[in-house]
């Protein structure tokens, strides 16, 4: 039912020719191609470098397993901060809200309800801590930087509270379950698949719905949203319950991965997940996001980290690198911007 | 050419951008003491040449001379250094800073290294307001608290505060009041007669008639006139050289009478305190009403009251006698009402996204089940409203951003097109327009009235609320002063009108 794209009227706009004819490799690809190629890239040689200093450790199924599943919870979460960032927001409460999902689903309590409950526990505190920001930004017009920060402190001093400093050890073997091997899809532990479908839903929620545009008209241009009809801070809730909702999935993940809960879980999951979203080529200005990058930021962290662990670096060496990246995507990207 | 060596000239000046040549092979000399004026369509390269002028932009290839010797303008400093100052469109000042400091910014008085504030800066700051006939504006107050014409003139004592010889004004009386464009003349005559050259862009033809010595004319890129005499060269001549067509300044024809059908717009006594009084009006199907007034006068607080975007102190609005709740941008889109903002980049359109995008914006669920999008239809119908309004290029997978400023203006009348809205309120709509693509957008206005929308116009040019519009409502400081059909109505009336008022009480 679409009508075919007209010839271009005017090669000043730089549009894509229509197919059919040989355009340049530039019209072919968009900028967002070229640099998920370039993310691609990077991932291949990390994979090259692991496989070349470590050939039978890095490249071992089992190894693949555990970057793949470590990627998962903080995966989960950067899918979350990939909406808040479009929309022009920031997420500083992420580690803090896996932290207090976290301890309160293992609660002795808590556990006495067995699977269901520390699953709807974790996702309910991270749906209460997500309502909570959104209404202070939607609603009380607080900067979102301020009051997820004021989150951050409040979350994490809940979760020591509850702890008391204590690791919670959890004790429903279903919930245990799911990390064993025996659980595994074909090869692929449930988490990752979690993280598969997370994935999913939010390429197709942030591209395919409405909700998807209205986050990048919000982000793009809040008054011009506003004006157009969109309700701009009912979106802004929304979009905090969004991040929140996925901290609490990474919550469940995190339990299951570790088999306990802690109030020192997800420390500094702010910082990897915003620079995952921003590497990914999400701006942190809003108006601009993608999953697929965020995605893809995300493996690339966890790969640094696990080669560098691989190799018996240490931690800080490791936060050199990661800075080191950060600096260098930004770099390239928009070096990218300006020429394509 | 004169045995004296010009004091700027450019020549074989090109500049590409990914996909677009901007500039191609432009000459452009400058004599001290004359006032240049620059014309062009938007993206005929004007913005792109100020730039290199300022040293923002380099040159791929092509020469400057300044006073006859070759420089090379590597970043805005060294233009600056040179004598050339560029007071841009948008303006560049730091709004939580002071006047003074604004003025300084960049080269502030030091003493040994720190910055010296206060009063050396201020009296400075204070004579150069003076020289420039606005003495009231006090150099500590913060510029955020300026109006823009007040922000304009300190943008012009920054440039003054340099040992400046050659000023670039882009279309320095966009956001003036008359009164305030004639002490932008005489400003601008004060410099010329101290031997400050003047580049002077504008879209107004008849401002470089007053003011120009000569013209300079772009078109795609290139110089098609250079320096022709501003005063004696016809108009007709210079727009048929800016849109390579000969185009007049038409206005699309009335119909014969006036609409008898219910009112489908009804504002009752509405106001806002500080901004407008009381105000009543009716809008019928298929009529163009004016709103006519100067910088100040309330015409776009109205728009936005009306609209629901600011909340009315008394009153309330009815579409289709139903009234709107108050204060809910939402609820008059609901009712369908759509509002084409003054600051089109600012207020309605989102940069980044593709002009399907931004004209399906507003009626998204008329393409979604459930939230989810088939973009199949919405393409199909936004490149059916964007067809429909002859919107360039005809392809709406391009970024909005591309597009002229009357290009950018159809795409957000297509938004409210394809929403089906029975109102359209229109704020400034050839703000940025050039004089080409203006008689197209008139066309465009009266044929959705034609086909029965209500439209409310606010223009700050009288030729354009009187050509256009079928009844005009004259403000003055909130107030309507006068109403009447725009064909009893002439320039100089409501001149008059805005500028004295007949105190109504």
């Amino acid at each position: 039912m679409t009508q075919p794209v007209s010839p271009p009227r005017d090669d000043r706009t730089g549009k894509v020719p229509p197919a059919g004819q040989a355009p340049a490799w530039r019209a072919v690809w968009s900028r967002a191609d070229v640099r998920t190629l370039s993310l691609l890239g990077v991932l291949a040689v990390l994979v090259l470098i692991g496989g070349i200093t470590k050939p039978d450790q890095f490249l071992d199924t089992r190894n693949l397993q555990l970057v793949l599943t470590q990627a998962s919870v903080i995966g989960v979460v950067t899918v979350g901060m990939t909406f808040v960032i479009t929309s022009g927001g920031i997420d500083l409460s992420v580690g803090a809200i896996v932290a207090l999902a976290s301890v309160w689903a293992t609660t002795v309590a808590t556990q006495e309800y067995g699977f269901g409950g520390i699953l709807f526990t974790s996702i309910a505190v991270g749906v209460g801590c997500g309502l909570v920001n959104g209404v202070l930004i939607a609603y009380g017009g607080m900067v979102p930087f301020i009051a997820t920060l004021a989150m951050l402190a409040s979350a994490r001093g809940l979760a020591l509270q509850i702890t008391e400093g204590r690791t919670q050890v959890v004790t429903v073997p279903s919930v245990l379950d799911l990390g064993e091997r025996d659980a595994y899809v074909l090869g692929v532990p449930p988490l990752v698949l979690v993280f598969g479908v997370v994935t999913v839903i939010g390429w197709l929620l942030l591209n395919r719905t409405t909700f998807g545009r209205r986050t990048v008209a919000v982000g793009g241009n809040a008054e011009a949203a506003r004006l157009a009809g969109i309700d701009v801070r009912r979106q802004r809730l929304y979009l905090y319950l969004l991040s929140g909702l996925c901290c609490g999935i990474a919550a469940f993940l995190l339990i299951v991965l570790s088999g306990s809960g802690q109030n020192t879980n997800g420390n500094l999951y702010e910082l990897d997940a915003i620079a995952a979203a921003i590497i990914g080529g999400t701006l942190l200005t809003g108006g601009r996001g993608t999953i697929v990058g965020s995605v893809l930021g995300v493996l690339i962290f966890t790969t640094i980290t696990n080669i560098f662990a691989l190799n018996n670096l240490q931690s800080d060496v490791q936060q050199i690198a990661k800075g080191a990246i950060i600096v260098a995507a930004v770099l390239v990207q928009r070096r990218t911007a300006s020429t394509t | 050419m004169a045995p004296e060596p010009p004091l700027l000239s450019m020549s074989g000046i090109t500049k590409s951008f990914p996909g677009v040549r901007a500039l191609d092979g432009v000459d452009l000399d400058v004599q001290a003491g004359e006032v240049h004026c620059l014309l062009g369509q938007n993206g005929a390269g004007k913005s792109t040449l100020i730039k290199v002028l300022a040293g923002a932009h380099q040159p791929d290839t092509g020469t400057i001379r300044w006073r006859g010797e070759e420089v090379t303008l590597r970043s805005p400093i060294a233009a600056m250094r040179l004598g050339i100052a560029t007071i841009y469109q948008e303006l560049d000042l730091v709004e939580h800073m002071s006047v003074a400091e604004n003025v300084h910014l960049g080269h502030e008085p030091t003493a040994a290294g720190f910055v010296v504030r206060g009063r050396a800066a201020r009296e400075a700051t204070a004579g150069l307001l003076k020289r420039l006939g606005h003495p009231e504006i006090d150099p500590a107050r913060l510029v955020g608290e300026l109006s823009a014409a007040q922000q304009q003139i300190v943008s012009m004592a920054r440039a003054l505060s340099h040992d400046v010889r050659l000023i670039v004004m882009d279309e320095p009386s966009a956001a003036l009041d008359p009164d305030e464009v004639d002490n932008l003349f005489r400003i601008v005559g004060d410099l010329t007669a101290d031997g400050v050259a003047v580049v002077y862009i504008s879209h107004r033809l008849e401002e470089i008639r007053r003011i120009g010595d000569r013209v300079t004319v772009l078109k795609d890129g290139r110089a098609v006139a250079v320096g022709l005499p501003a005063k004696s060269t016809p108009t007709r001549e210079v727009v048929s050289l800016m849109t390579g067509r000969n185009v007049e300044y038409v206005f699309p024809e009335r119909p014969s009478s006036a609409p008898e059908t219910a009112p489908v717009l009804t504002v009752e006594k509405l106001s806002r305190q500080g901004e407008f009084e009381p105000l009543d009006l009716q809008v019928r199907a298929g009529e163009i009403v004016g709103l006519a007034g100067l910088v100040g006068s309330g015409r776009s607080e109205i728009l936005e009251t009306v609209y629901g975007a600011r909340r009315p102190d008394t009153g309330r609005v009815l579409v289709d006698g139903k009234p709107l709740k108050p204060g809910s941008v939402r609820a008059a889109v609901r009712a369908g009402v759509g509002l084409a903002p003054e600051e089109r980049k600012a207020q309605a359109l989102l940069m980044l996204e593709s002009v399907t995008r931004n004209v399906s914006v507003s009626s998204m669920s008329r393409f979604s089940r459930a939230g989810w999008i088939d973009r199949g239809a919405e393409l199909g119908a936004a490149r059916a409203a964007t067809r429909e309004l002859s919107l360039r290029p005809d392809n709406p997978d391009v970024p909005v951003r591309t597009l002229s400023g009357g290009n950018q203006q159809k795409a957000v009348l297509a938004r409210w097109l394809l929403r089906g809205c029975r109102v359209l309120l229109l704020d400034e709509p050839t703000r940025g327009v050039d004089v080409g693509a203006r008689a197209e957008l008139y066309a465009v206005v009266r044929r959705l009235a034609d086909e029965g929308l209500a439209v409310l116009l606010v223009s700050s040019e009288v030729p354009e609320v009187l050509g256009l519009a079928d009844r005009v409502l004259v403000l003055r400081e909130g107030r309507v002063v006068h109403t009447a059909p725009a064909r009893e109505l002439d320039e100089h009336r409501v001149l008059d009108l805005v500028m004295e008022g007949s105190p109504a009480s």
